[in-house]
């Protein structure tokens, strides 16, 4: 039986983390998250979600308190955007570093200055070494399910997970959902199980300052140094794309919907130039490899689901005999290209399958980006491909670059 | 697909009205709905649109649109001030909430166009807000009519989703009014 309601990306990442059975919720309100905290705190207050709402004076704070309750054992969530999410920096490394399995709701928007209220994902792409695992989602059903399939990879390799979707383009526009039944739900994601909890009845000392090396504790026992620490969380990361894939197949298996592990694909199989992003303008990509294949050029999509941890092993075949591929991306690396641009070139490094890329900036601080568009500009870059253009400068579309 | 652009005005319900298609839509068994606002910052008053999408297969484009087949107009003035025309592709249709005749836009035969005093059904059904008429909710009952698309009794079934039993009931009174007294011209080839 399905429950389909037309709701919100906001709604929809509410339904997902009350279907998670959260325990404690700490946020603050930015647009366009704004909607999710407040459709949670009355979930709460109403006594549908038994979890504790910790009201806190900004999103610092909102992350703290969520590394604290994590650290005692509760499952915990918290969600932002934009700025919000960069005054959480420091802590997000923090989480990180701590090995606590919280999930994030980035509702991405474009950073001040100048102010934008309006989507790109600058917020999340900028926050990519923190050493959070980042998941892009193309439409309000994926949010919903994604949060759900976060935590169990969350909590199977104790890394923290920022759930990402495109401001007021997802978070604002209402769709179909169909709701799990929270019975499947609570089977496919069961209680939080922490490895370590801490409580006064077993008091540690948790992230003392550590020294350069390994070093002896009081009872005598070699300990980790700050870099095997910090390797551990690098091997986490490396381990969980597997970890990613899997629960995605379990997922299908139990609701009966696939949005792909790591990556997703469409009309891929005899694709010859390869359309690609992250989120919503990866969807709208799929209406321009349409539009292409009318006019005969065999195009197609993949639409990058995890960016980290990268996964360029899977990448490297989910792209296997492409003759072209064109970038999308809603964030650049000020000073050289698009960060996705950089490491999908760099995972084709030294392998046999040399394939021109081009990239293409689009969409910052909301700018629409329609599917006409991608599909003018991926046909030009075909067309340039076509005559040895393997290579070129980064593109900003419909943008007056005089 | 079918494109709606719903304008209005700050506080008038144009969001609501486009979400309320889109749920009618979908017990229409339209498998894609979207509705969305215009992005932004929103102030009472001022001109704004909110869109809805119906396809029969889901909807993978979350883009603004450009030219919709369908444009209702909830608030006459706007045309002053908004060009609603140019966002409507020619020979698709406009609904207008205005006491004029059809007659008032013979100069316009590529588009059809329907016609209902919106205003004057949500008075005479006492339906008002803030001392303002409601208009989103008969202008439902006016694309019903004119479109064809939806159903009342799907139109009725997403206003007792939104609303209570009692404001769904005197709301679903003036859709029905306003489906009857809708009046439609067609486009001049």
């Amino acid at each position: 039986m399905s429950n389909v309601q037309i709701m919100t990306g906001n709604q929809a990442a509410a339904i997902g983390a009350k279907l998670s059975n959260v325990q404690v919720v700490a946020a603050y309100p930015i647009t366009p998250q704004s909607q999710l905290a407040e459709i949670i705190s009355q979930y709460i207050e109403g006594g549908e979600l038994k979890a504790e709402y910790v009201r806190v004076e900004g999103e610092h704070s909102a992350l703290t308190v969520c590394i604290s309750a994590s650290t005692v054992g509760a499952r915990v969530f918290t969600a932002t955007s934009a700025n919000g999410l960069l005054y959480m920096h420091e802590q997000l490394h923090w989480a990180a570093g701590s090995r606590l399995p919280i999930v994030m709701c980035c509702v991405n928007r474009g950073v001040g200055a100048p102010w934008t209220i309006f989507n790109d994902q600058q917020d999340s792409i900028s926050q990519r070494d923190t050493g959070w695992i980042q998941i892009y989602c193309r439409n309000n059903q994926e949010i919903l399910d994604t949060i759900i399939q976060a935590y169990r990879i969350a909590e199977e390799v104790y890394a923290p997970v920022m759930v990402c979707y495109d401001g007021f383009v997802l978070s604002h526009t209402m769709m179909p959902v169909d709701i799990p039944d929270p019975e499947k739900a609570r089977d496919f994601l069961p209680p939080y199980q922490a490895h370590t909890i801490l409580s006064p009845e077993d008091p540690r000392t948790l992230n003392p300052v550590l020294f350069p090396n390994r070093r002896a504790n009081s009872a005598g026992v070699l300990c980790d140094g700050y870099m095997e620490m910090r390797y551990k969380l690098q091997a986490a990361l490396e381990r969980s794309p597997a970890v990613i894939e899997e629960t995605s197949r379990r997922f299908a298996e139990v609701f009966g919907r696939d949005h792909g592990g790591l990556s997703w694909g469409y009309r891929r199989e005899d694709a010859e130039l390869v359309m690609t992003g992250m989120g919503s303008v990866a969807s709208e990509a799929m209406q321009a490899a349409d539009i292409l294949r009318e006019e005969g050029i065999k195009a197609g999509v993949v639409g990058i689901r995890v960016f980290r941890p990268f996964p360029a092993k899977h990448l490297k075949e989910a792209f296997r005999g492409v003759k072209g591929i064109v970038i999308f991306e809603k964030g650049i690396s000020y000073g050289y290209e698009g960060a996705l641009c950089s490491d999908l070139k760099a995972a084709f490094y030294g392998s046999e399958h040399q394939v021109p890329v081009h990239s293409y900036i689009a969409g910052l601080g909301g700018r629409d980006v329609k599917a006409r568009e991608l599909a003018d500009a991926a046909r030009a870059s075909w067309q340039e491909m076509q005559s040895g253009i393997a290579e070129k400068p980064t593109t900003w579309l419909n943008c007056y670059t005089g | 697909m079918y494109e709606i652009i719903w304008h209005g005005r700050g506080g008038q319900g144009v969001v609501v009205a486009a979400q309320m298609l889109a749920e009618a839509a979908y017990l229409q068994e339209f498998k894609g709905v979207t509705s969305a606002p215009t992005f932004g910052p929103e102030r009472r008053g001022a001109p704004l649109t909110a869109s809805t999408r119906i396809a029969q297969e889901p909807i993978r484009i979350f883009s603004q649109i450009e030219e919709a087949d369908i444009a209702v107009v909830l608030d006459e003035s706007l045309f002053k001030v908004a060009d609603i025309f140019s966002r409507l592709r020619k020979g698709g249709l406009l609904i207008i909430n205005t006491q004029a005749h059809l007659e008032k836009w013979k100069e316009r035969g590529e588009y059809r166009i329907a016609v209902v005093d919106a205003a004057g059904i949500a008075l005479k059904h006492h339906l008002s807000m803030e001392g303002a008429p409601i208009v989103n909710t008969p202008m439902l009952g006016a694309f019903a009519r004119a479109s064809g698309l939806v159903s009342l009794e799907n139109i009725e079934k997403a206003l007792s989703h939104k609303l209570t039993k009692e404001q769904a009931a005197r709301n679903f009174t003036t859709v029905k009014a306003a489906y009857e007294e809708t009046t439609v011209r067609e486009k001049k080839d």
